[in-house]
């Protein structure tokens, strides 16, 4: 009973994983297109039916799927087809760990919404989005291609350095809430500050949230800290790719986006939460209680860290149609001289702070 | 690392006039869904084949030919329009009009369109006014090239 109840989970998290990364590039699209006074792609229609291109992403992957499988002669043959999946995966298997919603009660039985809840999910997500840095570096050697090469290694150059400040940044945050356990941190934040504040991490560390959505901006590897891939003018890493590998490259891309916003959620905005409501309701700071369903509360938590996912990925996309490419001695020194001093600070200012309160 | 931080505040304004584009061309967007008017649209865009913006008056468009009062066309073979088109893809045909007043009528009138170049010499040069770019087509794709040769049937219409 409990591996079809995992399995249950498994397959609903992944659809919602998949879904959303197939619309997300919908919605690369048209917020671009919004941004810059455009329409954006809206022709894709089944039967004349057109709402807004909605099935742009399934034209999209059936164009992918349908290219020619390519492989360069030069390439080495399995590394070169491995390194796509390898980056799918350590990025795909990130959403096992997100909670998103509070336990339910189902015949005497309490599942949590979250695949597994490891007393080390938060260093289990942190490790499978470096291990993905193993699929550009792969992509780029096994592609046999200088220019390649080049790519994957500004990539690994970039994502290693990132990954220091990344690590760092969410120190201060562990400190404050005693835990790695993603289920228990979010439990955390439901408790009030002053009385009156959400305990988001948002507002306990200010600082970490800003280096943390910083540095997870980099890992993303798009446009502000696009040099490994730079699509306008340098050349990338998965130069030697088409079709359904590339694709896999670029939906690695737009799921990274989806965990990011998913760890920014969980971690500073207080995950599933919503401000002021318990497990029956909402208490509100000012005096007065409003009562509700069990089930109701479940559907509404679970809608807030939705919510709250795509605000993210909605930030993200439009960080990326923002910002123009930051120079590679610019992205070194912002990483390495601003972002990992002001977590160091960040870190010693968390444990003072906690001497002192103590 | 100061000055870097100096930047912040830039970069915030930056995406501050990215997101203000995304929610006023959203509140436009939005109002035209429900079926409200209002001055200005969410977008810059012309959807094209659906909304076509309007030629100039003195846009070279498809060349028409005129018709005399007596629907007869204009044209007297003068061959002037032969003489001055660059891409020389007007052919004209001249054969004996029995008015004395006419002389010479198109007996085969021409226009190659895959080789014009939209000039408008032919139109500068005939002393008839006969040809004129006056038709605000300007969609002529074909899927073959042999229907880009446009008769004296076609120009008159």
């Amino acid at each position: 009973m409990d591996i079809v109840i995992i399995l249950i989970k498994v397959i609903m998290a992944l659809v919602w994983f998949l879904l959303l990364t197939l619309y997300l590039t919908w919605l690369e699209r048209k917020e671009s297109a919004v941004v810059q006074d455009r329409i954006g792609a809206n022709r894709a229609s089944i039967f004349g039916l057109r709402i807004f291109g909605l099935f742009q992403p399934f034209a999209d992957a059936i164009k992918m799927i349908f290219k020619e499988d390519f492989v360069p002669v030069f390439s080495k043959k399995f590394l070169h087809t491995l390194a796509p999946f390898l980056s799918f995966f350590f990025v795909a298997i990130c959403i096992s760990a997100m909670p998103f919603g509070d336990d339910i009660r189902i015949a005497g039985r309490t599942i949590s919404l979250q695949i597994v809840d490891t007393n080390v999910g938060l260093l289990f997500v942190l490790a499978m989005l470096s291990l993905g840095i193993y699929g550009i570096i792969l992509s780029g050697w096994a592609s046999n291609n200088k220019y390649s090469l080049l790519g994957g290694i500004r990539g690994a150059a970039q994502l290693i350095s990132y990954e220091v400040a990344l690590g760092l940044s969410l120190v201060g945050l562990i400190m404050v809430y005693p835990s790695l356990q993603l289920s228990k941190i979010v439990q955390d934040q439901g408790q009030l500050l002053f009385g009156f504040l959400p305990k988001w991490g948002a507002f306990l560390q200010p600082l970490g949230f800003l280096i943390f959505l910083f540095a997870a901006l980099a890992e993303t590897k798009r446009v502000p800290f696009d040099l490994p891939e730079g699509e306008s003018e340098i050349i990338g890493f998965f130069t030697e790719y088409g079709g359904l590998k590339w694709g896999l490259f670029m939906m690695t891309d737009f799921m990274e986006i989806i965990i990011i916003s998913a760890l920014l959620t969980t971690l500073f905005f207080g995950g599933w939460q919503i401000p002021w409501m318990g497990s029956d309701g909402f208490h509100f700071p000012w005096g007065g209680q409003w009562w509700m369903a069990r089930w109701l509360v479940i559907v509404l938590q679970v809608l807030a860290f939705n919510i709250k996912v795509f605000f993210f990925c909605w930030l993200q996309i439009l960080i990326r149609w923002t910002y123009p490419r930051f120079r590679y001695d610019q992205l070194m020194d912002m990483g390495w001289k601003m972002l990992v001093p002001l977590s160091l600070v960040n870190i010693v200012g968390t444990g003072l702070l906690l001497m002192v309160v103590k | 690392m100061i000055k870097a931080l100096g930047y912040f505040w830039e970069l915030i304004k930056g995406s501050l006039i990215t997101a203000r584009h995304f929610i006023v061309n959203m509140w436009f967007h939005t109002l035209k869904l429900f079926g409200i008017k209002t001055k200005r649209s969410g977008a810059v865009t012309i959807q094209y084949p659906e909304q076509k913006k309007a030629l100039a008056s003195r846009y070279r468009s498809l060349q028409r030919l005129m018709r005399r009062d007596d629907l007869k066309p204009r044209c007297v073979s003068c061959m002037l329009c032969v003489t001055v088109c660059p891409s020389e893809c007007i052919y004209v045909e001249a054969a004996e009009d029995p008015d004395p007043e006419i002389q010479k009528y198109p007996a085969k009138f021409v226009i190659d369109l895959s080789r014009c170049c939209f000039c408008g010499f032919c139109v500068e040069a005939c002393p008839e006014d006969a040809i004129r770019m006056d038709t605000g087509k300007i969609d002529l794709s074909q899927l073959d090239r042999r229907d880009l040769v446009y008769d004296l049937d076609k120009l008159l219409e």
